[in-house]
């Protein structure tokens, strides 16, 4: 193994918490509907390239700054979340994990193709002029439109943890992931509460793909290389929990970044699928959680 | 069904698909049902696993990857006599499966997680074999052209046909025999009720191993038929998440747990995305779309035709 001067290493450890950070949020929307649902939703690759294409097109049509995109993306993917759960997924469900699983995968297929035949298989990225811009922090030099993400990545998981514990909403929400039948019985719509809990999770990603877009190129499959990192992020900090997605987030981050730079990029990506069947090979208990 | 009617169905489908190269001569229609056969074996497989033993694989690349790369590797680089490659490939495929089987179901990964964590196992091989230097890393790996049938390359596309058409016969067969098994009995045993099967004395841990070994051993034959037909393979070919989805794909939508689910679902859903291309042109992904949307409406509404033929499990 090659050694690296000290400056180098702390750099890629702080890039790594960079990207961690957004990484967190993807799986901030893929631990909450599984939370609740008890769901792995298998099209969330898929919504996040949904994501981060419509912020392409806010940029590309309308000229408007993928962070301000933010604003009118976070609503229209939330009702598309929950549409998406009222009419897709929760009637094919009937109920049964392994249909859900089969729905969602089904789901992401059809969007995948479907963004490939509208933008082809070409990447696609915005210009915007900060892009390149550097923060220069004591010895390390810092991509700013990361530093974006990671402000606002927890700026959101405080206003998720705020919802989930201070609302109405959120009150039911963990109602229900507690204990579905008893949350039905005191007269909440558990059927309103999946779906809502399903456009929460949508409009995170509609957030992470705002976020992304300055510093990634956009591809029909772009999201399948998220999804996974997300699942192992999910599994890692506890199905179910959001500050554990945060923390998996953030660590899984700087293991990318370490192996990035130890072994390569090719063989970079092998730490984290490693780590992910570890994880799910010896820590199972912990992994199933209520459900089991 | 009962025993004569399934072996009068088979030597039937076998008989009528057999004719298919004396009628269709033109190349690109028996590429495409070649392509079929052959990946209706690498669904047969999957049957074995996901249909009678009830455990969902979303990595099936992982076996058919292995195969594939065995058959071109040990030929190119060492050349080893093709028929030769394939089957060491397919024993090396079996063990895959056995090795990931064995870590997975001791530490009691079910549903979700056990696709996800064939998923990740498939995902592992597909960086390996794209930074490694003896799978021809990124570049992959050709078969030298060499045109003679003890070498496994035919003159005709035709001999092609007839061979994928046995091995997907042979799965037909081998599945058959296994449900009428005991270990077949077992295996839908463990699928319907784990614990109760347990609890009857059932080995759920011998019978889910038995069923990956198997069900990678014939998506693994898939693989080899797939780098013996082309005569090239590739990281992304091989271990790509898009075998792994057409290997579920069929038998689920024709009938997951039944003889003839996989054939069924093969022929229906390449014919519908060959008939959707003719008809709105080459749209990329367009097939693809085709196959998500079918798997959506067969779990939202489970088919109920040809009862008996179709005992679809999805029908609970």
């Amino acid at each position: 193994m090659r050694s690296f001067p000290l400056e180098i290493v702390l750099e890629a450890v702080a890039n790594g918490l960079l990207t961690g950070a957004v990484y967190g949020l993807v799986a901030l929307g893929l631990t909450l509907v599984y939370g609740v649902l008890h769901i792995i939703n298998f099209a969330h690759g898929a919504l996040l390239t949904m994501a981060m294409y419509a912020a392409w097109v806010c940029w590309a049509a309308f000229g408007l700054d993928p962070y301000v995109a933010i604003l009118p993306l976070v609503p229209v993917f939330f009702v598309l979340g929950y549409a998406t759960q009222r009419l897709v997924i929760g009637p094919a469900s009937q109920g049964d994990d392994s249909n859900i699983m089969l729905v969602t995968l089904g789901l992401s297929i059809v969007l995948e193709n479907a963004m490939l035949a509208v933008f082809r298989s070409d990447t696609l990225s915005v210009q915007v002029p900060y892009a390149m811009e550097v923060i220069e922090a004591g010895p390390m030099l810092l991509s700013f439109p990361r530093v974006v993400g990671f402000g606002v990545a927890f700026v959101v998981a405080a206003v998720l943890f705020v919802i989930l514990t201070m609302t109405d909403t959120g009150r039911a929400i963990r109602a229900v992931a507690k204990e579905r039948t008893g949350a039905a019985l005191v007269g909440i719509d558990v059927g309103h509460i999946y779906a809502v809990t399903f456009g929460i999770g949508t409009a995170c990603l509609a957030v992470a793909a705002c976020l992304l877009l300055p510093s990634f190129y956009v591809s029909p499959r772009v999201g399948n290389a998220f999804v996974l990192v997300a699942f192992t992020i999910v599994v890692l900090g506890g199905m179910g929990s959001v500050p554990g997605a945060l923390i998996g987030g953030l660590f899984i981050g700087v293991v990318e970044s370490l192996s990035g730079l130890y072994f390569g990029d090719s063989l970079g990506q092998l730490g984290i699928f490693i780590i992910f069947i570890l994880v799910l090979l010896f820590r199972p208990t912990g992994l199933f959680g209520a459900k089991a | 069904m009962s025993a004569p009617r399934s072996w009068l169905a088979i030597l039937a489908f076998a008989a009528l698909a057999a004719l298919l190269p004396l009628f269709v001569t033109a190349g690109t229609w028996l590429n495409f049902a070649i392509f079929t056969l052959i990946l209706c074996v690498a669904a047969q497989g999957w049957n074995i696993l996901g249909g009678y033993a009830g455990q969902y694989s979303f990595g099936h690349a992982a076996f058919f990857g292995t195969t594939a790369y065995l058959t071109a590797v040990l030929q190119a680089r060492y050349g080893v006599n093709p028929y030769g490659a394939f089957a060491i490939g397919i024993a090396a495929a079996a063990v895959v499966g056995f090795v990931m089987g064995f870590l997975s179901f001791r530490s009691g990964l079910r549903g979700s997680y056990f696709a996800l964590v064939t998923l990740a196992f498939a995902e592992v091989f597909r960086v390996l074999a794209n930074a490694l230097e003896i799978t021809g890393g990124a570049a992959g790996t050709l078969i030298r052209l060499d045109v003679r049938p003890e070498n496994f390359q035919f003159a005709t596309r035709g001999h092609f046909y007839w061979v994928a058409l046995a091995m997907v016969v042979l799965a037909l067969l081998l599945t058959r025999a296994l449900e009428r098994s005991r270990l077949g009995a077992q295996m839908v045993a463990v699928r319907e009720n784990e614990n109760a099967a347990r609890a009857l004395g059932v080995d759920a841990l011998r019978v889910k191993l038995a069923a990956i070994a198997l069900s990678a051993a014939i998506t693994g034959a898939a693989g080899g038929l797939y780098a013996q037909y082309f005569l090239y393979i590739d990281s992304t070919i091989a271990y790509g998440t898009w075998i792994s989805v057409e290997a579920l794909l069929a038998p689920i939508v024709g009938g997951a747990g039944t003889v003839f689910g996989p054939v069924i679902g093969s022929i229906i859903l390449h014919s519908l995305a060959e008939f959707t291309k003719s008809l709105v042109g080459r749209i990329p992904g367009i097939d693809l779309m085709i196959f998500g949307i079918m798997l959506i409406l067969v779990v939202r509404f489970p088919p109920r035709l040809l009862p008996g033929l179709l005992r679809a499990r999805l029908r609970r």
